[in-house]
């Protein structure tokens, strides 16, 4: 569908990095609303770092990310590695009503109509009946729907989901993707970090291939070519070889 | 029962207190105490911060006894002097934190070493040793109209403040990530909870003294954590055995001709053992008693 988009995010010639030294170099381009975007690229490829920015957790270091119509605490955002402490005695539910937030803030009471979302939510992840658990009880496939039913209930319009699926079966895969899909089709923004690049082609239409510089960004089929991919993945060997002159020097 | 039984029952539990202003008054303050500074005390725990409080009991050392250098046995100068002492150092503590690679926990154990030795010695510029050890475990059984105030005034804005920082304080401490990625409140959160913890040492510090306050506010926590599996039930529990240990310690001080203070902490000691020992959650006693899995 080429008819007029409209952007959700434009990065202007954006640099991120860390104590000045770069991750992301110079990065232009579009995020069509409605657009269902996987971003790919090896290990220290800087896709967390971008994620980070987007969501207004990092500054960056120049060049500038331009949100339309909505601030960045708007972004439902799921980290790669949840700072959640396990041990705290909380339940399911009361994680799941978190997401609410952006509407309750910190006084707001949670009514009939609320209480629905989060049981729809729960429901829509498969861990109806576990409202009453507390979240040191579950696995991590558990914990990761349980992230996801949050996110359902936060209801935002640009879901950002930084390597959602590592670390997880097959069938739970496939039931967060649905959840994927189905925000694609709610014409919601997602941009997804993940390294499985079946995955990708099955079912993300938009591709940003990452590795320090963009190499390719566009429809999928375009992008994830075995050339940009060798492209991206002899940023790594390069990598490589250095630690290997490395340790036979020492030798 | 015959009345008899009764009768060394009301000498044993109620007498004390019946008779005595200062014991009534002695058991007001714990109580008052109890509702506050216990449900700090479990949120220090769940944020891993317990070791903060001992800390930070020491730190307000100094400010006392400024207070007392100036004031003498001046109840309100000696608080308020604890209070600016808290929050500067806890502030400062912060900022360290911030702006080197020392951890906050580190930098705040460098500056409470340092307030003590401070506090110690700005006492004995003036002071006896008696005088020291009031500061050290308090004096339960010579609280003021003034102190009673203060330490009721201090559980009231407590109570009040928890009520209206709870929601931001549960999220900080399970999910801070998710906290930030959504409001900014986290950090008003952490400064306030910080700010309370401070209060409720210098009320702990009118009735216990700097050494014990933050017994009243640490063991309760610890116990709670054997018997309830969720923050509400734990801090219910924290409440509850706070003020029994006030009570029992009041009593047993009374009866036994024990210094009152740690009297108090003595039973908040005891309740711990016992919870170690057979808490229903987690409590020693259930790991030895072989007990079948669950079939799901």
């Amino acid at each position: 569908m080429t008819s007029s988009a409209v952007t959700a995010l434009r990065f202007h010639d954006l640099t991120l990095g860390y104590d000045r030294h770069p991750a992301v170099h110079h990065l232009d381009g579009v995020v069509e609303q409605g657009a269902l975007t996987a971003v790919v690229g090896p290990n220290g490829a800087g896709k967390s770092t971008l994620f980070k920015a987007i969501v207004g957790a990092l500054k960056p270091l120049a060049g500038s990310i331009e949100r339309s119509g909505f601030a960045a605490r708007d972004i439902a955002y799921l980290p790669q590695a949840a700072e959640i402490d396990r041990s705290f005695p909380i339940n399911v539910y009361d994680m799941v009503a978190m997401g609410l937030w952006r509407r309750k803030g910190p006084f707001g009471g949670i009514d009939r109509k609320d209480h629905a979302a989060i049981e729809a939510g729960l429901a829509a992840v498969g861990l109806t009946g576990f409202e009453q658990r507390s979240i040191g009880t579950l696995s991590g496939g558990q914990m990761q729907r349980m992230l996801f039913a949050r996110l359902l209930v936060q209801d935002s319009r640009v879901i950002v989901l930084d390597e959602p699926f590592s670390a997880i079966d097959g069938k739970t895969v496939a039931d967060l993707m649905h959840l994927v899909r189905r925000w694609h089709w709610e014409r919601r923004t997602v941009l997804a970090a993940t390294h499985d690049i079946e995955l990708v082609r099955a079912y993300f239409p938009q591709v940003l291939l990452l590795a320090r510089e963009p190499v390719a960004w566009g429809a999928t089929r375009e992008v994830l070519t075995a050339e940009n991919l060798d492209r991206a993945r002899r940023m790594c060997e390069a990598f490589d070889e250095a630690a290997e002159a490395c340790a036979s020097e020492a030798a | 029962m015959n009345l008899f039984a009764l009768a060394t029952l009301y000498d044993t539990l109620i007498a004390p207190f019946a008779d005595h202003d200062v014991m009534r008054r002695a058991l007001a303050a714990t109580f008052a105490l109890s509702f506050s500074a216990a449900p700090i005390g479990v949120f220090l725990m769940l944020r891993r911060m317990s070791l903060i409080g001992d800390a930070l009991s020491h730190a307000i050392l100094p400010g006392v006894a400024i207070g007392f250098l100036l004031a003498g046995m001046s109840v309100l100068a000696m608080a308020g002097g604890g209070l600016v002492a808290g929050f500067l150092i806890t502030i400062g503590a912060g900022l360290i934190a911030r702006a080197t690679t020392l951890r906050e926990d580190a930098s705040l154990a460098a500056f409470f070493l340092i307030s003590l030795a401070l506090g110690v010695t700005i006492v004995s510029l003036k002071g006896s040793n008696e005088d020291l050890a009031h500061f050290l475990f308090g004096s339960v059984l010579t609280i003021q109209n003034t102190a009673l105030l203060l330490i009721a005034g201090i559980a009231s804005v407590s109570l009040l403040a928890l009520a209206l920082i709870w929601r931001p304080l549960v999220l900080e401490c399970v999910d801070p990530g998710f906290l930030r990625s959504v409001s900014r409140s986290g950090g008003t959160a952490h400064i306030a909870f910080l700010a309370l913890t401070v209060l409720n040492l210098v009320g702990g510090f009118l009735v216990l003294g700097t050494l014990l306050a933050v017994g009243i506010m640490m063991l309760p926590a610890f116990i709670a954590r054997f018997w309830a599996r969720d923050v509400t039930g734990m801090i219910a529990v924290a409440v509850g055995s706070a003020a029994i240990s006030g009570y029992a310690g009041l009593v047993l001080a009374y009866q036994a001709s024990l210094p009152a203070g740690p009297a108090i902490i003595l039973v908040a000691g005891l309740l711990y053992v016992l919870s170690v020992a057979a808490g229903p959650v987690g409590g020693l006693l259930w790991l030895l008693l072989p007990r079948r899995h669950l079939e799901a």
